[in-house]
């Protein structure tokens, strides 16, 4: 005898594997060719969902040892990091002033960043080429560097916004009448208690940089200096030669650590999407 | 008094993400702007043409064919999203043991960056050894292999379904977030005056959720007609220029060949829509945050 709530659980779940496993299959797939033999993996008489000759590591060692994988594994993260830091670091200071000064123009710079945020980057990767060149950064990890925060400092920013507006003013109004300066109080009274704020954002930063795709494509042309979005998709084909296994283990490699990140930080993620509309 | 060093403080904290958005957002889209007036080459700045790149490009197959396939994949996404996101976010809403996890991994197709989830959904569509025509023919269902990305139809569907396996997570979360806020009792009332569940849905769900479902709406709009990676990885356009979107297409025209000014010209068609969300956007925020 299983119980009502029981029940409800049960085609609840039901409800939801359709769309998990819309959801997940891409990524199994991934797994499932990474792992297979070559001769495996192009015999049509096979079962795919069916792994019989065994693992092989064969494509993560091709991949990690004859490929220039690795450098741009190294590349996003350098590129990730960076601009996750430069990002939040603007947006702290961009999001106090507008949700906690008073000051004439405050109404037109939140919009400006909104309208900003709503630009999208296939409209600017032309002139954007043209401003690398000009700043003399084309075909350098700075390129990505600089170019990637106008995307990231809008949503950061509107993100950030929302969560300094919850904190309570009283908070810092004592430390200012104390005759603490403003960028004291934010260090000193904001800063810690926005630390889920300022975390969310640094998720969202990183995971926006790790996957941009269409600034990498366009600005680095030299092979050992791609990240892995670009360079997993255009420079990871020998000619044509089949080559899924290597091409599935590169994606699920550079996938694994924004993957990863987001399992971790579950709810951090959950929080921040419905913050502010991001990407979709 | 406070108010004199507010401003001074606001303006200091504001002017290093002034000059960033000033130099590499506004600046450049005004420069789009410009080039999308001039016949410039890359290397050669070329001459003013006014609007006449604009009008020529409506006279080029291509392009008028690329305008209507972004017009199609857009409505055809954004709708797919959103009944899906409804229905799958009045899912994700109900109380289980083990939601959390059940609403995580319906989220990881955000997290992966998308070209490298393409590049899945690419290899899974292969001509020769895609794994839905495996299965579609141990069902007895097929019995020739089908071509998923060489025919015109079938290339479509592909690039849509694949565009709203990254993008239903955001349509979903958001709308649960704003199913959560709906008051219980109202369901409860209704339920007491003898309303079933298809009335709930329709005369107290789809109504109070208007507001996120607007937003939402919009901003991928914006987002899905400007997409790039889906066609670019998927079928870079093919068959034919049959998936060939805006993005795609500006992208072709500026670095294949080169031609900076049509491809300027290009990416601007997506400026009404932009501007028309933009727009509706910015009114829906000024009502909620209420400055």
């Amino acid at each position: 005898m299983v119980s009502r709530r029981g029940r409800q659980a049960l085609a609840t779940y039901l409800a939801a594997a359709p769309f998990v496993a819309f959801a997940l299959f891409p990524l199994l797939w991934m797994v499932m060719t990474s792992l297979k033999t070559n001769a495996e993996l192009y015999d049509l008489g096979q079962n795919p969902f069916l792994v019989r000759r065994g693992v092989t590591w064969e494509h993560y060692r091709f991949l990690f040892e004859r490929t220039a994988f690795p450098l741009w594994f190294r590349n996003s993260a350098l590129v990730a990091v960076a601009t996750t830091a430069a990002s939040v670091l603007l947006a702290i200071l961009a999001g106090y002033a507008i949700a906690r000064l008073r000051f004439r123009g405050a109404e037109v710079v939140s919009t400006l960043v909104f309208v900003v945020y709503l630009v999208p980057t296939t409209l600017l990767f032309i002139p954007l080429a043209r401003v690398v060149q000009v700043l003399g950064l084309s075909n350098s990890l700075w390129a990505l560097i600089v170019t990637y925060p106008a995307f990231v400092v809008p949503f950061a920013t509107w993100m950030l916004t929302a969560y300094f507006s919850t904190i309570p003013r009283e908070l810092e109004d004592s430390a200012l009448v104390d005759g603490c300066s403003r960028v004291r109080a934010l260090r000193h009274v904001i800063l810690p208690v926005a630390r889920p704020g300022i975390i969310t954002a640094s998720l969202f930063a990183f995971t926006l940089a790790w996957g941009e795709f269409i600034y990498a494509l366009t600005f680095i042309s030299t092979t050992n200096l791609k990240t892995v979005t670009a360079g997993v998709v255009v420079s990871l084909i020998r000619g044509d030669v089949f080559f899924w296994g290597s091409l599935m283990a590169g994606a699920l490699s550079a996938s694994l650590p924004v993957v990863l990140l987001f399992s971790l930080f579950l709810d951090h993620y959950v929080s921040g999407l419905t913050a502010g509309a991001i990407k979709g | 008094m406070r108010g004199r060093t507010d401003t001074v403080a606001a303006w200091g904290f504001l002017s290093p993400t002034l000059c960033l958005l000033g130099g590499l957002a506004v600046y450049p889209f005004a420069y789009a702007v410009y080039l999308s007036m001039t016949t410039a080459q890359v290397g050669v700045p070329g001459h003013f043409v006014g609007l006449g790149n604009y009008r020529r490009l409506l006279d080029i197959e291509i392009f008028t064919l690329t305008l209507w396939n972004t017009v199609g994949y857009t409505v055809a996404a954004v709708a797919a999203k959103l009944v899906l996101g409804v229905v799958l976010a009045l899912v994700l809403a109900r109380p289980a043991p083990g939601m959390k996890w059940i609403r995580g991994a319906v989220l990881v197709p955000w997290v992966v960056p998308a070209s490298l989830g393409v590049l899945a959904w690419t290899w899974m569509f292969d001509s020769t050894y895609s794994v839905f025509n495996w299965t579609l023919r141990a069902l007895g269902l097929i019995s020739t292999p089908i071509g998923w990305l060489g025919v015109p139809s079938l290339a479509r569907f592909a690039v849509v379904l694949v565009n709203v396996w990254s993008g239903l997570p955001f349509f979903a979360i958001n709308f649960l977030a704003g199913l959560v806020t709906i008051p219980r009792e109202l369901y409860e009332a209704a339920t007491v005056d003898g309303a079933g569940s298809a009335a709930r849905f329709w005369r107290i769900t789809l109504p109070l959720l208007r507001p996120v479902l607007a937003t939402v709406l919009l901003f991928s709009v914006v987002m899905t007609s400007s997409d790039f990676a889906t066609v670019f990885v998927l079928t870079r356009g093919g068959p034919v220029n049959t998936t060939q979107i805006l993005a795609t297409l500006a992208f072709k025209f500026g670095l294949a060949t080169g031609d900076l000014g049509n491809a300027a010209a290009i990416s601007l068609y997506l400026f009404p829509v932009l501007a028309l969300a933009t727009y509706v956007q910015v009114r829906l925020m000024r009502r909620t945050w209420q400055w």
